[in-house]
C-alpha cells in the first residue's frame, strides 16, 4: 500500500549485511543453537524454582522467544548498550552473563547480577552493558534514550560508534513514554534502535485490542523513524534486521524501529495459566516452537548431527543444574546491608531507622 | 561577597559549573532560545551552544527520563522543569527510576541528575500552576530534596547538587527569584542535609524552608522589637531532614511553629511536628502549630488567593497564640 510518510517501512529484511559475517557459518549457527537451548533450559528451570518458592515475586519467561533473543544479541556489539523489559533472563544469558549469577539474582542472593537487590525484573550487568531490567512497563525507554543522548553528546557517528538497543513489548507501544522518546530521538538524532518484541499479547490483551496501529513497525511514522517488521522465530532474519538498524543508528545517528513477531509459549508470568488462549491456539503455538524447528533445520542442512545436538542439549541441562546449585549455596544479603546503595554520595542526616525505631533520640 | 539576586546566583552557578565540567549539560523547556521562562538560563545558549544547553519538546516524562539515562552513562545533566506542577508528568521517572536505580541494581550505577524547579503560588496563576508539591519527593528514599531560601544558599546548594552523584531535586520559588542577598564569591557549597539557624532566639522556634523561611525571618525580626525572641530554623534540605538541628532548637525554646507554603494535611510540617514531639517531647510547653495553605485548589480571584496562602500575619498569630497558651482549656486551668 502506498505510504505518504517519507520514512521507509518494510515488512521484510533489507538483505544488507554490512558486517559481512557469513550467515551460514556452521560454528556460528551451532553457537546460536547452544544459546537458545541454554535459555530454554534456564527458563524452564526458573519456572520450576518459582513453584518451589525459591524465586519470589514475579517471574516472566522468554520461553518461545529464544530466536528473537539470540538474534538480537548476535547483532548487538559488546560496546553497545542494552535496555530491556522485565522479561530479560534470556537476554542476560545471551549477552554473556554467568547463568549462576542470573539464577542467584532470581534467588535473591548476594552473588546475583544485581546483588539480590532487584530480582527477576531488574537484572543489571555493568560490564556487559546490560543497563536493566525494568519492572515498570516502558520505564526503560526514557533512560535508554538518554544513554543514546550521552553517546551522541560524546561521539561522532560512524560504523564503529556505540549504539543503544531498547527492547519493549507490543503493549508498551501505547504508553506515553514510547511516543515522547521516539520523538526526542528523532528531534535530537540519537543512535538508538527501539525493538518491539511483539509476542502478540500484553498479559491477556491482544495487540489489536490496544493499538490504533497494530502493525507496530509503522508507529515510527509520526517521528519519521524507519520501521521494519521481521519474523521473530527466524534467528538469522532477526540478526540481520537488527544489524541493519544498528548500523544506521551508529553510522548516521538515525533512530530506528524494529518489530520482531514471535509469541510466548506460556502465560505472561509463571503464575499465569493463560486461560485467555484457546487450547487450539496453545497447541498451534507449540507446533511453531522455534527451538525444535531450528534444531531440525540445522540437522537437515548438516550443520548439526543428532549426536552433537543431543550433547548440546545435555550440556545445557547440566549447565543450568550447576547454576542452580551454585546460586543456592550463595547467601542472601545481610540485614545490616539494608541501606547500602541508596545513595552514591554520603550526606549528613540520612535517616536509617528500622521499623519501630525512635526517629530522634530524646 | 557580592549582593546579587537569587536568579543571578542560580544563573552564575549554572554557568560556572558548565565552565568547570564538560559533562554538565542543561535540558529543559524554553531554556535556550527563550532564555528560560524565568530567565534563569539567560545567555547560556549563546555562550555554550545547543549541545550543552538543550531546549526540549514538551515531554517531561521523556526529557527527565532521558536525563536519567544520560546520567547513567556519566553525564551530569541539570534539568529545569518549568514549575513543580509539571513535575507530575515525570513522576514515574523521578520516583520509580532515578530514586531507585542505584538500589535496584546493586550499586552498579548512579544517577548524578539535578532537577531544578520552582514552586509557589500568589501570582494568580490558579490551581494547577500554583502548587507546592515538594513533599511528594521528600517522601522518597533515593532522592535528595533541597530548598534554598537565599541567593547564597541557592549558589551553595545548586553547586553541591551538581557535584553530588545522586538525583537531587532543587526546589526554587517564584517569589524568591528577585530577592537579593550577599553571596560568597568563587567556589561556594552548602552541605546537603543540613539546616541552619538563621536567627537565634529564646521564646519560640519557627521552622521553615524556601519562601516561608524568608517570611519567618522577617516576622522574627519585627517581633524582636516587641520583646518576643523568635529563633528561625531554615531547613535548606527536606531530604535528608536535619532533625537534630530542629530538635536542638526546640529544646532551647520549648515552643515551635512551622511555616510552610504547601497544604496542611500530610505536608512537610506534619513531618516536622512529628519529629519535634518525639525528639523534644519533655521540653515542649505547647503543641507544635503548623501555618500552611488552606486546603483548596488555589482560586484565581485575588482576595481568595490571598486568604488561602499563609503569610506573615498568619504566622504572627500562631506565634502569639502559642506564647499565650492558647491551647490551654480556660482561665481556671493552671500551667506549671
Amino acid at each position: 500500500m502506498a505510504e505518504a510518510s517519507p520514512a521507509p517501512v518494510s515488512a521484510a529484511g533489507t538483505g544488507r549485511h554490512p558486517t559481512g559475517d557469513a550467515a551460514g557459518d556452521p560454528a556460528v549457527l551451532r553457537g546460536y543453537y547452544r544459546q537458545m537451548r541454554l535459555i530454554r533450559e534456564f527458563e524452564q528451570r526458573a519456572a520450576e524454582m518459582y513453584t518451589k518458592a525459591k524465586i519470589g515475586g514475579y517471574c516472566h519467561l522468554n520461553l518461545g522467544e529464544e530466536a528473537t533473543v539470540v538474534g538480537l544479541m548476535a547483532a548487538l556489539r559488546p560496546r553497545d548498550y542494552l535496555f530491556t523489559t522485565y522479561r530479560e533472563h534470556g537476554y542476560a544469558l545471551a549477552r554473556g552473563a554467568d547463568p549462576a549469577r542470573v539464577m542467584a539474582e532470581l534467588f535473591g542472593r548476594t552473588s546475583g547480577l544485581s546483588g539480590g537487590r532487584g530480582g527477576s525484573m531488574h537484572l543489571f550487568d555493568a560490564d556487559r552493558r546490560l543497563l536493566g531490567g525494568y519492572g515498570i512497563v516502558g520505564g526503560q525507554i526514557p533512560p535508554a534514550t538518554g544513554a543514546a543522548l550521552a553517546l551522541a553528546y560524546r561521539n561522532q557517528p560512524g560504523p564503529d560508534a556505540e549504539a543503544v538497543m531498547c527492547l519493549l513489548g507490543d503493549a508498551t507501544t501505547n504508553i506515553g513514554a514510547f511516543h515522547e522518546c521516539l520523538n526526542l530521538a528523532a528531534v535530537w538524532r540519537l543512535p538508538i534502535v527501539y525493538v518491539i518484541v511483539n509476542n502478540q499479547l500484553g498479559m491477556g490483551t491482544p495487540v489489536e485490542a490496544a493499538a490504533g496501529e497494530p502493525e507496530l513497525y509503522r508507529r515510527g511514522c509520526s517521528y519519521r523513524i524507519p520501521g521494519q517488521r521481521v519474523d521473530g522465530n527466524d534467528v538469522l532474519a532477526v540478526r540481520e534486521a537488527a544489524r541493519d538498524a544498528l548500523h544506521r543508528a551508529r553510522a548516521e545517528h538515525q533512530p530506528m524501529l524494529l518489530e520482531t513477531v514471535s509469541y510466548r509459549l506460556r502465560g505472561h508470568s509463571v503464575v499465569d495459566p493463560a486461560r485467555y488462549r484457546s487450547d487450539a491456539d496453545t497447541q498451534r503455538l507449540r507446533e511453531l516452537d522455534p527451538l525444535p524447528a531450528f534444531r531440525t533445520r540445522l540437522i537437515d542442512t548438516g550443520v548439526l548431527d543428532a549426536d552433537t545436538a543431543a550433547r548440546i542439549d545435555t550440556e545445557a541441562q547440566q549447565e543450568v543444574t550447576a547454576a542452580v546449585d551454585t546460586a543456592d549455596r550463595a547467601p542472601a544479603p545481610a540485614v545490616d546491608t539494608l541501606f547500602d546503595y541508596v545513595y552514591a554520595t554520603d550526606v549528613a542526616n540520612t535517616y536509617r531507622g528500622m521499623p519501630g525505631d525512635p526517629v530522634v533520640a530524646p | 561577597m557580592t549582593v546579587i539576586s537569587y536568579r543571578q546566583a542560580l544563573h552564575d552557578t549554572l554557568r560556572a559549573e558548565l565552565l568547570r565540567d564538560q559533562d554538565v549539560l542543561l535540558l529543559g523547556e524554553e531554556i535556550g532560545v527563550f532564555e528560560g521562562s524565568y530567565k534563569i538560563t539567560a545567555g547560556l545558549l549563546a555562550e555554550f551552544g545547543p549541545r550543552r544547553v538543550r531546549d526540549t519538546p514538551i515531554c517531561e516524562e521523556g526529557f527527565v527520563g532521558t536525563a536519567i539515562g544520560a546520567a547513567m552513562l556519566g553525564l551530569r545533566p541539570v534539568v529545569e522543569i518549568m514549575t513543580i506542577n509539571f513535575s507530575l508528568l515525570a513522576i514515574d521517572q523521578i520516583v520509580n527510576h532515578a530514586a531507585k536505580m542505584r538500589s535496584m541494581f546493586g550499586g552498579q550505577v548512579s544517577v548524578p541528575l539535578v532537577i531544578r524547579t520552582p514552586g509557589g503560588g500568589g501570582q494568580q496563576l490558579a490551581a494547577t500552576h500554583s502548587q507546592n508539591l515538594e513533599v511528594f519527593y521528600a517522601h522518597v528514599p533515593g532522592l535528595k530534596v533541597l530548598a534554598p531560601s537565599t541567593p547564597a544558599d541557592a549558589k551553595g546548594l545548586l553547586t553541591a547538587a551538581i557535584r553530588d552523584d545522586d538525583p537531587v531535586l532543587l526546589l526554587e520559588n517564584l517569589a524568591l527569584y528577585n530577592t537579593k542577598g550577599e553571596v560568597p564569591d568563587g567556589d561556594h557549597t552548602v552541605e546537603i542535609g543540613t539546616a541552619t539557624v538563621t536567627k537565634p532566639g529564646t521564646d519560640i522556634t519557627v521552622v521553615a524552608y524556601s519562601r516561608a523561611a524568608v517570611v519567618a525571618l522577617d516576622v522574627a525580626r519585627r517581633l524582636e522589637d516587641q520583646g518576643i525572641s523568635v529563633e528561625v530554623v531554615d531547613l535548606r534540605s527536606l531530604r535528608p531532614l536535619d532533625r537534630d538541628t530542629i530538635c536542638a532548637s526546640v529544646r532551647r525554646t520549648s515552643r515551635a511553629v512551622v511555616l510552610e507554603d504547601d497544604w496542611l494535611s500530610y505536608g512537610i510540617g506534619a513531618e516536622i511536628a512529628a519529629t519535634i514531639q518525639e525528639g523534644a517531647f519533655d521540653y515542649l510547653d505547647a503543641p507544635v502549630r503548623r501555618v500552611a495553605a488552606a486546603e483548596v485548589p488555589l482560586p484565581y480571584a485575588k482576595p481568595l488567593e490571598l486568604a488561602a496562602l499563609p503569610d506573615a500575619a498568619a504566622l504572627t498569630r500562631a506565634i502569639r497564640d502559642t506564647l499565650a497558651g492558647a491551647h490551654l482549656p480556660g482561665p481556671e486551668a493552671t500551667h506549671a
